[in-house]
């Protein structure tokens, strides 16, 4: 019925052509029907582009098409397709999307409706970023799915939701904006005007930027993008935002969208501005070790409320993400892009099965809980695997990760590798101590109290499902790291500039 | 009177080419004589009769867009007819149909004439219409005098409101300031150039404005003339609001009326830049080495002063108003960037078109969220919007992060393609003080969505009872006219391309 490269525009249609019939007024009943088929689709189509993808793809981009939006004066072109680095990001933001709407679907949540057009709008906007080869549209739609984040945390956000809701806007906006004008630079500089990523990549291969000038718009990029994924000291919107957040915007956000800085980094800033990402790599990897690995990981240490600590605790993780890119090197950057992938996959389920542990304790406090194993073994299980993944143990996609990164870096820096190394058992503690805090041991007198006006039940099947899609692709890629590994290594050590130049084809 | 003559006078009948401004002018007349005409208790229909007179207007301006005289003079100079002049009539024209809907809203709850009202706001629009078309110094200060005195009584309209009476009077007193200051320089510019013999004997002098930009290419060391120059941007500079002449914006933009406060946000300010464009392009364009430092300063201090002195605002009126200053600025860094980047003017009218969707969806909203007082028009008045009024809300959540320029919707574009005009004229400090404008915008932008929408905390058992925000629902017009204004803003966001290719002919 469609070629693949009509199915990813489906893809990305679909949830926002959901959100815009909802908006139009359907009533709720069909509302949640069509909702949680908006969310499926992308799913299915994400998994068969995966299966389609070629193997021997090298840098080039799959599933093309391109459509004209009227600003083809400025080089802007609506343009999509996926290569190696993105497939996995695709497939990502497909199936955590999936997750979190299957659970957002059962939330009961207040003003149902309206909360599912903006988590729809949210995944239509995440499947673009990671589909577009213009870099107008990359920023175009990660905006899109921004915008809904304040409005959740803003409306059906806990406590502090009104203070985060605006810090959240005001960072990530400085971010954005910083990105952006990093993105015009590279536009207007380049003398390709064009914002397609491919055309751009021709035009600097075969000319690059003087080295001053790739220093500044790499800082540009490398601050404005890091703000978004949270680099020290950057960071601490984070934290609060994801403790406020509802729990479905939680996944979507530190799952995915939070990618896109690193996404943007390592697809865009250091393949176009190789000079100036040399300059700047010290000052990345002292950051991401010292503050992010280092600092956030004692704070981390420190927390007693279970959503802050899982927001910190993505802080920490995004440390790794940023020191593999420090390596500039192909197995470093790979490891990240599969780290990625894992710490999407692991951090949504975590957020996800904190908001069912609050429905059966009432409670964030670690030291109001103890004793929940007993009483929802299911839960137990799943959140004790889900920690194993998040500290990187062995069968689950962060290893091969983690491990990939850490290769890269003793190339780099051995003592850079050796603070980081030493992150791993910071988070073994605070993640272990948390599970056994919330699962094991004798329950709290709180707890108790909760417990015995409101019997906690165990996780039903709708909440087990999400959890389930999600550590099943957790399993699936620790065990199989190629299923990821391949399409991004063939990406990332194909040569700069395609042999297909398309400077003045894209003019 | 022979036959011959007729046919001379038909001709060189010149009229044909103002027929926008003539029937607008016409229609202004007409109503005064169907008030007097029409029973009152058919009164209520003069406003239809104005809003229908105008949208045949902007039909008319659109199918004879490319008129024969595209490029001509007429009128012995006085004015040009341009491309540029054409886009600005469809602009006042439906900027001034919009001010019109937001009247017939606002009119009717107090007890103030309103035939006047939408009489002298055809007038107005009817001069600046001219006023963007000007070729003549002349020309400019009359049209540009009438747009002003229309407005000195728009202002100060609700007579028996004190703040709208005080409104009135500090814009009497800055704009007869801003208006004796720019005659001051067009008498020097006058006074610089003197009589210049044309090629076959005719006499030239420094109004027109091609024999100026002559005088000044030739002379752009002159101080006389430059002074001048500056002196009529000064009074440019009261218009849009620019520091250091927008010191008289946050008090009058609260003391008017509704509707005028729309107006002067919309039209006077797209007149403004009209006429900015029409100077720097045009007559002083020779003076670029003078007048970029000068407005990159201005462009800099009024991005700044407007974003910051919104910050702490809480009079939605007043907000409105500070935060157009900090607009005002990043048009002036497209009205820069015009120096070298051709098609930079392009971006500017195309940020004003934006503006006007986002800014008068804004107002409609305020149009129906206000009571009897309408200067007092605080914040607080959009609690709980959301739920009393679905639509509104969304409407003004749609206007109000346009003009935050947040994408998908069309102020993002805006600024995206004055940033990339301001990018290529390599005026990088100002983007950088731009920026910081926009991240300061989106705080006081989004304080305002969160009133509407993020219920603020109230205790359970409050003693005090909430007092009831007014609100009125909007009539099937009103509903269709604000939706039309939030569905262009987002569709424009995602597919700009009819208004850029026409705007900016890339």
């Amino acid at each position: 019925m469609f070629n693949n490269a009509q199915l990813l525009q489906v893809a990305i249609a679909t949830p926002l052509v959901a959100a815009l019939i909802i908006a139009l007024g359907l009533p709720k009943r069909f509302s949640v029907k069509l909702a949680g088929a908006a969310f499926i689709v992308p799913a299915l189509i994400a998994l068969w582009l995966w299966k389609e993808f070629p193997a021997d793809a090298g840098g080039s981009y799959q599933f093309m098409s391109s459509r004209a939006t009227g600003l083809g004066a400025f080089g802007i072109s609506l343009k999509l397709g996926l290569n190696g680095v993105a497939l996995p990001m695709f497939v990502l933001a497909a199936i955590v999307g999936l997750a979190a709407g299957l659970y957002a679907l059962r939330s009961g949540a207040e003003r149902l409706k309206t909360y599912l057009m903006l988590l729809l709008i949210m995944q239509g906007g995440l499947l673009g970023v990671f589909a577009s080869i213009d870099i107008f549209f990359f920023y175009f739609f990660h905006e899109l799915a921004l915008i809904p984040t304040f409005i959740m945390v803003g409306i059906w956000g806990v406590r502090d939701r009104n203070y985060a809701a605006m810090k959240m806007t005001i960072y990530l906006t400085v971010g954005a904006m910083l990105s952006l004008i990093g993105l015009i630079a590279l536009y207007v500089k380049s003398g390709a005007e064009t914002f397609d990523l491919i055309a751009l990549r021709a035009a600097l291969a075969h000319e690059p930027l003087a080295a001053t000038l790739q220093n500044n718009i790499f800082g540009v990029l490398m601050f404005g993008f890091g703000i978004l994924v949270s680099l020290w000291p950057l960071h601490t919107w984070a934290p609060l935002g994801y403790g406020a957040a509802p729990s479905s915007a939680a996944m979507l956000h530190a799952g995915v969208l939070k990618k896109f800085g690193l996404y943007g980094l390592i697809q865009i800033a250091v393949p176009l501005l190789p000079a100036g990402a040399q300059h700047w790599v010290w000052t990345l990897a002292l950051l991401a070790a010292l503050g992010n690995v280092l600092v956030v990981g004692f704070i981390t240490m420190a927390q007693r409320d279970l959503k802050q600590m899982l927001g910190y605790s993505s802080v920490m993780h995004m440390g790794y993400c940023f020191l593999g890119i420090a390596t500039l090197s192909t197995v470093g950057t790979g490891g990240v892009v599969l780290l990625m992938v894992a710490h999407g996959l692991s951090v949504a389920l975590l957020f996800m099965l904190a908001t069912s542990i609050h429905h059966r304790t009432h409670t964030f406090d670690l030291s109001d809980m103890g004793g929940l194993a007993q009483r929802t073994p299911v839960l137990a299980a799943f959140f004790v695997a889900a920690t194993f993944a998040s500290i990187g143990l062995p069968g689950f996609a962060n290893f091969p990760g983690e491990l990939t990164i850490f290769v890269a870096l003793w190339k780099f820096s051995p003592w850079v590798t050796a603070v980081a190394v030493s992150g791993i058992v910071i988070s073994a503690i605070y993640a272990l101590r948390a599970a056994a805090k919330i699962f094991f041991g004798s329950p709290s007198e709180q707890f108790q109290r909760v417990a015995a006006e409101h019997p906690p039940q165990d996780l039903d099947w709708q909440e087990r499902l999400p959890a389930l899609i999600l550590l099943a692709t957790l399993f699936f890629i620790g065990c199989w790291p190629r299923a990821v590994s391949d399409a991004v290594n063939s990406a990332l050590s194909a040569p700069a500039a395609a042999p297909t130049a398309h400077v003045t084809a894209h003019r | 009177m022979s036959l011959e003559l007729l046919k001379a006078a038909a001709d060189s009948n010149q009229w044909w080419a103002l027929a926008p401004e003539v029937m607008l002018a016409c229609a202004a007349l007409a109503l005064l004589v169907l008030e007097l005409v029409l029973p009152r208790a058919e009164h209520h229909k003069i406003p239809l009769f104005a809003i229908a007179a105008q949208a045949i207007v902007l039909v008319g301006v659109f199918l004879n867009f490319d008129t024969n005289w595209l490029g001509e003079s007429t009128f012995g100079g006085l004015i040009r007819h341009s491309n540029w002049g054409q886009i600005a009539r469809v602009f006042f024209v439906l900027s001034s149909l919009l001010v019109c809907f937001l009247a017939t809203v606002c009119l009717p709850r107090t007890r103030m004439p309103r035939v006047e009202f939408y009489h002298t706001v055809l007038v107005v629009t009817a001069a600046m219409m001219l006023l963007a078309q000007s070729d003549h110094f002349v020309m400019f200060f009359v049209a540009l005098e009438t747009v002003t005195v229309g407005l000195y009584i728009l202002v100060s309209y609700f007579r028996d409101n004190p703040l709208t009476l005080e409104a009135g009077l500090k814009y009497l007193v800055m704009g007869a300031l801003s208006s004796a200051i720019m005659l001051f320089g067009i008498v020097l510019l006058y006074g610089a150039v003197g009589r210049v013999e044309g090629a076959n004997g005719a006499i030239h002098t420094g109004f027109e404005f091609g024999t100026a930009a002559a005088f000044l290419q030739a002379h752009p060391d002159n101080f006389l003339a430059v002074a001048g120059a500056l002196l009529v941007l000064s009074g440019v500079a009261f218009k849009i609001g620019a520091f250091p002449f927008q010191i008289w914006v946050p008090d009058v933009y609260q003391g008017a009326p509704t509707p005028v406060t729309a107006f002067l946000a919309v039209s006077s300010k797209a007149a403004g830049f009209a006429v900015l464009l029409l100077l720097v392009r045009n007559v002083f364009a020779p003076l670029q080495s003078v007048l970029v430092p000068v407005l990159s300063l201005m462009a800099g201090a009024t991005i700044l002063f407007g974003n910051l002195s919104a910050l702490t605002q809480r009079n939605a009126k007043r907000l409105m108003g500070l935060s157009g200053i900090s607009h005002a600025g990043y048009l002036l860094l497209g009205v820069i960037a015009s120096f070298t980047v051709p098609w930079a003017g392009g971006a500017v009218w195309f940020y004003l078109f934006t503006y006007l969707l986002a800014t008068m969806a804004v107002f409609g909203v305020m149009a129906y969220c206000t009571g009897e007082n309408d200067a007092d028009h605080e914040l607080d008045t959009y609690d709980r919007l959301s739920r009393d009024r679905p639509f509104l809300a969304a409407v003004l959540a749609i206007g109000l992060g346009s003009l935050a320029g947040i994408p998908p919707l069309a102020g993002f574009l805006g600024k995206l393609i004055l940033f990339i005009a301001a990018f290529q004229a390599h005026l990088y400090t100002l983007l950088a003080v731009a920026i910081v404008g926009v991240v300061l915008s989106i705080y006081y932008y989004f304080g305002w969505i969160k009133a509407a929408f993020f219920e603020s905390w109230r205790p359970a058992f409050s003693t005090e009872t909430a007092t009831a925000a007014p609100r009125t629902t909007p009539s099937l017009f009103g509903t269709l006219t604000l939706a039309l204004l939030a569905v262009a803003t987002v569709v424009l966001g995602f597919f700009p391309g009819p208004l850029t290719s026409w705007l900016i002919g890339k």
